[in-house]
């Protein structure tokens, strides 16, 4: 009873073990209910992949079939007295058991492309990534400054905000075809859906970062003498750092999920044309590993962002951070004993209530 | 429980020549006939009617009143965080437009820059003044010394207990050498014990440091232990009631809080903020009785 209530303790930490061990099942249990539906021949598995095509016409070894196809066709040769075909269950061909996916995993980097000047896989992915990387940067190289003066000046709000309001709305694909008009077939217009997909956003989010600083810090600042442009610098950038950087790091989970629309715009590209090629020759395992690369990528990229951050905030390290609370989550023993460590080496005192008087 | 108090009014020689002594010296802080008016739903609100009132250099004002009375637009309008719908404010002789350095600030809320450690908190406003890095650095290493804090010149706001914040709020003020040192209830989110040992600090630093200071407090028995005199405002409309000298003699210690001069000039405010209802109903809940017959606690 007493371990049941801990399992399942309102609002409560979990100790670090359970913590691992329910972000191990997290990915163990969607894994498992794919390895069910693949190897358990009889969940799920309409089709039946023939090993030995008898009499039947047109059936060869490997051959997938309809169950009930399947069934008419033998009745049919059995009437006919012609030896009936044999086969096992076996699930659709979009439907890849974890193995296949797996060995394609690893062929897709080994296997060349099919036709020379195609790209290698890696070379997709790295293209993929170009196109995020540009996209994202163009757009917070004009998103972050705007964001920052409509949080701080209700000047920029009320003269830019209102306009953005409505174009977020406008779908970033739908720019598409102007996007290729304007500027060619490459790489540009790719570049460019991402940074529609993004800056708008990207304002709008930092804007309000911006105004969720605490008024009592800017006016204390002002009592100390800080002028305007210090105010802006010294005191409003610094405040909604931490801030910032968490967005950051969700706007660009948005930039990703923008990449295949953008790279299926003017010629494909990246990982997109991969994922293109792979499913016209019927290879979805293939589709498949293409598809969990852009999740890894995705994933480790944030949880590196997330580690950076706390390097780059030590101030937001004394209280427990989201980030922090998020990585404690996923690999809680580890962060703890870097948490633990950098306590040590930097000369923070520990918060006590012993006052020297 | 009746007591026999002697007046307020009264003053022993010591304590009567202090206040001489403070009328001597030059008046920092000028306040002209301040009013400010708030236009809201419900017409025009006068948060502050006509104030007018002199503290001298080295002098320790309070500032009292019921809520309402607009202590805290008063404050802001000295500090100029605020500008008054008419009169103005004087420091030194000149008049004072907008915020500036020379009006030291500590706030209720804690506004200590969460990004900076507490030496980089105090050196912020030395900084903004132009000093060098290395000058704002000695300089603050020595208000934090001052403020009892050495050991934590390196930790990050966040670190320390709401009593440290705001020392370190106090020498971040003082390190500008301002000439008028603006308190708005920087004791009130503290809990009493902590708030006691403050209130012994801020004497200890008044006392070392050239310095005017005026505080608001809701708080009488804080108003009456630092003040030299203690401004009584009105509500609706906020204006000045009653300016208090207070009669207990320095140096101030604890002990004080139940001498005769202390409790005379406690009941005195008492009479001005919280005066006898005339309607003493509204301070009584309707009679519903919970319990059983006898089963009484008083």
């Amino acid at each position: 009873m007493a371990s049941e209530s801990k399992w399942f303790a309102i609002r409560k930490e979990l100790s670090p073990k359970k913590r691992i061990l329910l972000t191990v099942l997290s990915f163990l249990l969607p894994i498992g209910i794919w390895c069910a539906f693949s190897y358990v021949p009889w969940l799920y598995h309409p089709m039946v992949e023939i090993s030995d095509p008898g009499d039947v016409p047109r059936w060869k070894e490997g051959t997938l079939v309809k169950q009930e196809i399947f069934e008419q066709s033998n009745k049919l040769t059995a009437d006919k007295n012609g030896q009936v075909a044999i086969g096992t269950p076996a699930n659709p061909v979009y439907l890849p058991a974890p193995h296949e996916v797996a060995i394609a995993f690893y062929e897709g980097f080994t296997t060349p492309p099919r036709r020379r000047g195609q790209p290698w896989l890696h070379e997709s992915i790295w293209h993929s990534i170009k196109v995020i990387f540009w996209g994202f940067t163009f757009s917070s190289l004009l998103g972050v400054p705007l964001g920052i003066l409509c949080g701080t000046y209700p000047f920029f709000s009320r003269l830019h905000e209102p306009f953005i309001e409505f174009f977020r709305y406008l779908p970033a694909p739908a720019f598409g075809a102007l996007a290729v008009a304007i500027l060619g077939i490459n790489d540009g217009p790719k570049v460019a859906i991402i940074f529609i997909g993004t800056f708008f956003q990207q304002v709008l989010v930092i804007g309000n970062t911006a105004r969720k600083l605490d008024v009592a810090l800017l006016e204390a600042a002002q009592t100390l003498g800080a002028n305007k442009i210090n105010l802006l610098r010294r005191v409003v950038v610094p405040g909604i750092l931490p801030d910032l950087y968490k967005d950051m790091r969700i706007l660009l989970g948005w930039a990703w999920t923008y990449l295949i629309v953008a790279e299926l715009i003017g010629t494909y590209s990246g990982i997109t044309w991969f994922i293109d090629q792979q499913s016209r020759y019927r290879n979805f395992d293939k589709v498949y590993a293409a598809i969990i690369i852009i999740g890894i990528i995705g994933l480790s990229t944030d949880m590196f962002l997330a580690w950076l951050g706390k390097h780059i905030f030590p101030w937001t390290q004394t209280k427990q951070s989201k980030i922090s609370i998020f990585l404690h989550r996923l690999f809680g023993p580890l962060n703890q004993t870097a948490f633990l460590s950098k306590k040590k080496e930097s000369s923070r005192k520990p918060l006590t209530a012993n006052e020297p008087s | 429980m009746n007591l026999e108090l002697p007046s307020y009014l009264e003053q022993t020689p010591e304590v009567k020549a202090r206040f001489e002594q403070i009328k001597q010296r030059e008046v920092v802080l000028n306040i002209q006939n301040l009013t400010r008016k708030f236009d809201s739903n419900d017409g025009v609100v006068t948060a502050l009617d006509n104030v007018s009132f002199e503290a001298h250099r080295r002098e320790f004002i309070t500032v009292v009143g019921p809520s309402g009375c607009g202590k805290s637009t008063f404050i802001r309008l000295l500090a100029g965080l605020d500008t008054p719908t008419s009169g103005q404010v004087l420091l030194d002789g000149n008049p004072v437009s907008g915020p500036g350095p020379d009006r030291g600030m500590v706030f209720q809320r804690y506004t200590l820059f969460p990004w900076l450690t507490v030496k980089k908190n105090v050196m912020f406003g030395l900084e903004m003044s132009g000093h060098s890095l290395s000058e704002s650095e000695a300089d603050a290493l020595q208000w934090i010394e001052l403020v009892g804090l050495k050991k934590f010149a390196n930790a990050y706001p966040d670190q320390l207990s709401g009593g440290m914040r705001q020392r370190v709020a106090i020498a971040r003020a003082l390190a500008n050498r301002p000439r008028i040192l603006l308190m708005d209830e920087p004791f009130g989110a503290l809990d009493a014990q902590t708030r006691c040992q403050m209130q012994s600090y801020l004497l200890q630093i008044w006392r070392n440091v050239d310095i005017t200071i005026l505080f608001i407090t809701h708080d009488l028995d804080e108003a009456i232990y630092l003040a030299d005199r203690i401004l009584v405002l009105k509500a609706h409309p906020g204006e000045v009631q009653e300016v208090i000298e207070v009669p207990v003699p320095r140096p101030r210690s604890v002990e004080q809080f139940i001498s005769p001069e202390f409790l005379a000039t406690k009941q005195r405010l008492e009479e001005l903020i919280h005066p006898p209802k005339e309607d003493p109903s509204e301070d009584t809940l309707p009679l519903i009785r919970m319990t059983q017959a006898g089963d009484d606690v008083e």
